[in-house]
């Protein structure tokens, strides 16, 4: 055994695999679902898709759509229509030709496929004609705003017709796209393999030869294999582990601060919750000092807010700043709803951080007077008890999209499927049918200043502060830009 | 013999049947449902219904239990709703990943549970079984996540002799293969090395206290042979069973080494199948287990009695 274990040491002493410096070991958080982009639903697939798919429009690091596959693109007056021009002589992996008809098979594909999770994000297209061999034209039954910020998300990737025709439902398979990288193997909860595609329309670009990506659910051990040298970039390094990478000289920190947002939902037609009343919300969302939930639990690294979107992104509504804690209004309100000490359930996901935001809000609204209990539980069950209503206030998270209309419309439009607050407003309903109804920022900006004027008077749901996202990497890697959809751009990225 | 491993292998069919009938109806205990979970950040009502359709969510549980139990007899085990792949195939793929790392977690627990046992048996109450009992205590206190943390700082990062984690087939580099999973087979056998001992010991001091040791001592049989020869196969009895159960346990319990790890085994498949309600994987993964579990202890039971004839009448 002594000898054997000897002779392991000894080998691992000289095979410390110089071969890989060509690829990039990436350390994810949890392992992707389906690598199909009309079917994936999880943050973390993405990850994996951009490198493998492109999409018609990216954003840049300021959030403005950049041309990918399109070129160029135009709204017609009254905004029904989208034409787009592909880019000339792109190819998918499998050696087929992206053109209007490829184009018009994977919005189609998006829209139609069983299961798809793409048909809801762009639903109001009614249909996608080809113009000529690299135009098409997307009729919509009604004016979409954010359709153009949905195709630099997963709604925009290409897929090739043959092998998604050849695959059907298994796609997910063997992925045949227009990215940078193509699909090599995939064993699950161990590894995903791509490899630079030669005939990648920006082929100057990219500079590494393969990608692995390899799921690494705890943080502390995805950490350690960086520092061990196994993975040369990871994601979601927590906020509590940054002091450690910033003293290693072997690595460095990207980070930006995320497009989605943190959040109390209160079950506000819960019959016989103190949540009911909109006195009782308005004062739990006094007692809250934002700016101290940040200190306490992420050393001040997050952002507090107080709107769906971050108070540094253009959409912010600049009347409703970030609110002061008053806990004497806060007992005033209380007192004057007539419940001067209400119990209130808070469910939070048992993660690392959850229940600690949890035990924060809870020692500042035993000031005001509540009594809060958490109720910690796994992902799933929090999220059954959203659905079904068995709750009342829930600490929920949203990853955020590029458009504002993302982050609100499921959330507080009547009927919608997030929205688990139940809440119905004829005016906010008005405000976000304004919103899609045009692209002008100037009547967008009027719809969410009418939006916020009902939200923040009836709180379904309060909002608390806005992540950073960080990325940790070996010095070896150079070129890194964070990017405000977490997603990483591999184009540029150099391993020396 | 034969009537012996025939009436084995009929006890054991009931078993998985039970086993596999317990597992289905405990997963439905379980708050949450599979489509909410798989429905994506949206919820998009319409996917909801078509994965409830497609994967027979919306039938009567006797339904469902015998359309996966008749798609089990055709060694059909389902698809994972999540990976949208055959379990069959994760299971084909993942299994001898545990197993491997089960073998040699349980070859650790031997070479150093077994000899120390057996020293701490015949030094006892000495220098010697002090230390043994003093060094089992810390195996088994020593949590198993704790432990690997450490080694893979001090081995990967400080002095980069052994990868942090992952896993690499024996048949593409057997030398990277080993690299890889000795620090986690020494992480998991530690602990049962620690339960080996003791069971030796015991087993041992029952022994070599009985009248027919006393008697080959008394005949002027040399020490060595007296451990080797006529003391350790009547002790070895329980070590087998033991060695089983553990072995066992191993397949399913190695969750926490894998994590740490990163080893692509069953215990991540498991843990991953049930946060995301992925009943097909769960039932999978437990009745393989299940079928490993019983193998293993017909496996024990014949080694016992191939070591202890008279076990072949009872």
């Amino acid at each position: 055994m002594l000898r054997l274990f000897a002779a392991c040491l000894v080998a691992g002493a000289v095979s410390l695999a110089p071969v890989q410096a060509q690829t990039l070991r990436f350390g994810l958080m949890e392992d992707p679902d389906a690598l199909d982009p009309s079917l994936a639903r999880t943050f973390t697939s993405r990850m994996v898709f951009a490198a493998l798919c492109d999409k018609l429009v990216d954003i840049g690091p300021d959030l403005k759509p950049v041309p990918q596959l399109a070129t160029s693109w135009s709204l017609s007056p009254d905004e029904k229509a989208l034409t787009m021009i592909l880019r000339p002589g792109v190819l998918f992996h499998d050696g087929e030709k992206l053109d209007a008809a490829a184009a018009k098979y994977s919005i189609e594909r998006h829209l139609k496929l069983p299961g798809s999770q793409r048909r809801g994000e762009i639903a109001p297209i009614d249909r996608v004609e080809v113009v000529d061999d690299l135009t098409f034209r997307i009729v919509l039954k009604t004016p979409f705003a954010p359709l153009l910020a949905q195709f630099t998300d997963r709604a925009g990737m290409m897929v090739s017709p043959k092998a998604a025709e050849r695959l059907g439902d298994k796609f997910s398979t063997a992925p045949v796209c227009a990215g940078p990288f193509k699909f090599v193997e995939r064993v699950p909860q161990d590894r995903i393999v791509v490899e630079r595609f030669d005939e990648y329309w920006n082929k100057d670009q990219i500079h590494i030869k393969r990608i692995e990506f390899r799921p690494i659910p705890d943080g502390t051990v995805r950490l350690t294999n960086l520092r061990a040298g196994q993975l040369d970039l990871l994601e979601r390094l927590t906020p509590t582990d940054l002091p450690q990478v910033t003293r290693d000289p072997k690595l460095k920190v990207g980070s930006t601060y995320e497009l989605g947002f943190q959040s109390i939902v209160f079950n506000a037609n819960r019959a016989g919750s103190a949540v009911a009343d909109p006195r009782v919300r308005a004062a739990f969302d006094l007692a809250i000092d934002r700016t101290a939930l940040n200190q306490v639990v992420f050393g001040g690294e997050f952002l507090p807010g107080n709107q769906w979107v971050s108070p540094k992104h253009p959409a912010y509504v600049k009347e409703y700043p970030l609110p002061k804690r008053d806990i004497a209004k806060a007992k005033a309100l209380l007192a004057e709803a007539g419940i001067p000490k209400p119990s209130v359930t808070l469910t939070v996901y048992a993660n690392n951080e959850a229940p600690q935001v949890g035990q924060v809000i809870q020692a500042m609204t035993r000031e005001a007077g509540f009594d809060v209990k958490l109720q910690a539980t796994d992902f799933t069950t929090a999220l059954d008890a959203a659905d079904k209503g068995n709750f009342d206030a829930y600490l929920y998270s949203w990853s955020g999209r590029p458009d504002p209309d993302g982050n609100t419309f499921s959330f507080l439009a009547c009927k919608t499927p997030l929205n688990y607050a139940r809440y119905c407003d004829p005016e906010a309903d008005a405000a976000l049918a304004a919103e899609r109804a045009t692209v002008d920022p100037a009547q967008r900006a009027v719809a969410w200043k009418h939006l916020a004027d009902k939200v923040m008077a009836d709180r379904p749901l309060i909002y608390l502060f806005h992540r950073k996202l960080f990325w940790a990497y070996s010095t070896k890697l150079s070129g890194f830009t964070p990017y405000p959809d977490g997603l990483v751009r591999f184009g540029g990225l150099t391993l020396n | 013999m034969l009537r012996f491993l025939v009436q084995r292998l009929a006890l054991a069919i009931p078993t998985l049947v039970i086993a596999s009938m317990i597992i289905f109806v405990l997963q439905q205990l379980l708050p949450g449902d599979t489509a909410t979970a798989l429905s994506g950040e949206e919820r998009d009502p319409e996917v909801i219904a078509f994965i409830r359709q497609k994967y027979h969510l919306d039938q009567p549980l006797p339904v469902r239990y015998a359309l996966w139990a008749g798609g089990v007899l055709q060694g059909d085990l389902g698809e994972s709703i999540r990976l949208q792949k055959p379990v069959i195939d994760l299971v084909v793929e993942k299994l001898p990943v545990t197993l491997e790392l089960a073998c040699l977690a349980m070859l650790v627990a031997l070479v150093i549970g077994v000899p120390m046992g057996i020293l701490s048996a015949v030094k006892r109450r000495q220098a010697a079984d002090t230390i043994a009992n003093g060094i089992a205590l810390w195996g088994l206190s020593v949590p198993n996540f704790w432990l690997g943390i450490l080694m893979i700082l001090l081995f990967s990062v400080h002095l980069g002799w052994l990868p942090a984690s992952g896993y690499v087939s024996p048949f593409v580099s057997l030398s990277e293969n080993l690299r890889a999973m000795v620090m986690p087979a020494f992480v998991l056998g530690n602990a049962i090395a620690a339960v080996m001992m003791r069971h030796t010991r015991a087993a041992m001091l029952g022994v070599l206290g009985s009248d027919y040791v006393r008697t080959a001592r008394a005949k002027g049989v040399s020490p060595l042979r007296l451990i080797l020869r006529h003391a350790l196969p009547n002790a070895a009895i329980p070590i087998i069973t033991l060695g089983a159960l553990e072995f066992g346990q191993l397949l399913s319990g190695a969750v926490l080494t894998e994590q740490v790890f990163s080893v692509p085994g069953f215990g991540k498949l498991m843990v991953d199948a049930v946060f995301n309600r992925d009943y097909a994987t769960v039932q999978g993964v437990v009745i393989c287990t299940a079928t490993t579990y019983v193998l293993l202890n017909l496996g024990a039971d014949l080694l016992a009695a191939f070591v202890n004839p008279k076990l072949r009448r009872a």
